[in-house]
């Protein structure tokens, strides 16, 4: 194709988008945009994927069985959500064996929020309702993207995730009404997620590179600010609710704004945990890979045996 | 051993009257894993009362750079509209 077809393409498919006509896997698209794509869709998964690890960790020790089976459930919706995220990334053309080797290898990013660890129950609390909070508020536009299967799969994630944090809210409202260490404890969980869930957003507008490109392809309805600033103004009450503090000392209700004030990001701890140095990166990454390799003779028996069927249908004609 | 474990399409009925829509895409073995895989990842919450599953490669899918040609006929036959046909406005509803 020459250079001048391309750019009437290219020109048609921004129209399109700006028409709010969806994107389906077999039109052209610019490469740019299916690698952005393959890129954002697929760190989400894995995202999703890893993510089920710091609860996984607390689902033997949950304090009752309501709570088990529920985390049990939150949990297994995680790994649902990978698998809607994967098959909508694998329409792109790229294969699930090559996403799994990204992530393992290293080279494919996920959500750093993950990369904390999680010390106490509070800290399901605190998860569902902070980090699935931010979550949603991140997910919710991304139901009317423009890339068609991202967007399915995005209301499908969209209507399970509410009963995630509203189980981690509930589980932070026990802590805070139970005793002075429960409550404590639930204060303590506040104060090592409160952060990391702002990060999680995404880095400022002024320092993040996708963003103009990623707001034109619809990829990104709000920048990572103005998510935020949402978060923060939807979480605070919540807060106050639970009688807990957030931990921030210049946290303040600005009129004029209508919204609030916050203390300044420690942005150089996110880039850290972004390049491999928080404290849980290389356990998550050893216990994917530990997971992928220890279940191999499952994947090579259930060959084995979809073989031998085939074999014996074969015979019996 | 590096191949690919082969992929399906899920498609569900919500419930009876309503048609099989199409929900999206997993990898099985077989047709047995493959509708029991649709089902775990799929209808968590009750969101089907039946399910059907289909090896992709089964699929014959049209092209979208041929879709003008394809479906350029029809959108010259207006006289298939309702509309197209002028009546009295005394007739009220037909």
């Amino acid at each position: 194709m020459s250079e001048a077809e391309i750019k009437s393409l290219e020109a048609q498919f921004d129209a399109k988008i700006a028409r709010d006509e969806k994107i389906e896997p077999k039109d052209w698209m610019p490469e740019k945009y299916r690698k952005t794509h393959i890129r954002q869709i697929s760190q989400h998964a894995h995202s999703e994927i890893v993510g089920m690890l710091p609860e996984g960790n607390w689902i033997t020790r949950a304090p009752s069985l309501r709570r088990k089976v529920a985390l049990l459930a939150k949990v297994q919706d995680e790994a649902g959500h990978g698998l809607y995220l994967y098959s909508a990334c694998e329409t792109l053309g790229v294969t699930r064996e090559q996403l799994y080797e990204d992530l393992h290898s290293g080279k494919a990013k996920y959500s750093s929020i993950f990369n904390y660890p999680t010390m106490t129950w509070a800290d399901m609390g605190a998860i569902g309702w902070l980090v699935d909070g931010a979550a949603i508020i991140n997910q919710v536009p991304l139901c009317s993207t423009s890339f068609g299967p991202y967007a399915r799969a995005m209301v499908r994630v969209c209507k399970e995730e509410s009963f995630h944090q509203r189980q981690g809210y509930e589980i932070m409202l026990s802590l805070c009404n139970g005793s002075e260490e429960q409550k404590e404890m639930a204060q303590d969980a506040l104060n090592r997620w409160w952060w990391p869930s702002l990060m999680m957003l995404g880095p400022t507008d002024a320092a993040s590179t996708h963003t103009e490109q990623s707001m034109k392809w619809k990829l990104k309805r709000k920048t990572n600010d103005e998510l935020r600033q949402q978060f923060i103004d939807q979480t605070v009450p919540q807060a106050e609710l639970l009688g807990l503090t957030i931990p921030d000392p210049d946290l303040k209700w600005n009129d004029e704004k209508g919204s609030y004030d916050f203390g300044e990001i420690d942005w150089d701890e996110f880039w850290q945990v972004v390049k491999g140095h928080g404290p849980m990166n290389k356990k998550r990454l050893d216990d994917r890979r530990n997971a992928w390799e220890n279940g191999a003779w499952v994947r090579e028996a259930a060959t084995a045996y979809a073989a031998k069927q085939k074999t014996q249908t074969a015979q019996a004609i | 051993m590096s191949q690919e474990i082969p992929l399906w399409e899920v498609f569900i009925r919500s419930k009876n009257g309503l048609e099989h829509r199409h929900c999206g895409s997993l990898h099985a073995e077989d047709a047995e894993m493959a509708m029991n895989n649709a089902r775990d990842v799929y209808t968590r919450r009750n969101e089907g009362v039946s399910i059907w599953v289909v090896e992709s490669k089964n699929i014959t899918a049209s092209s979208p750079d041929d879709s003008g040609e394809l479906f350029e006929p029809a959108s010259d036959k207006v006289y298939r509209h309702p509309t197209f046909y002028e009546l009295p406005e005394e007739l009220k509803h037909m």
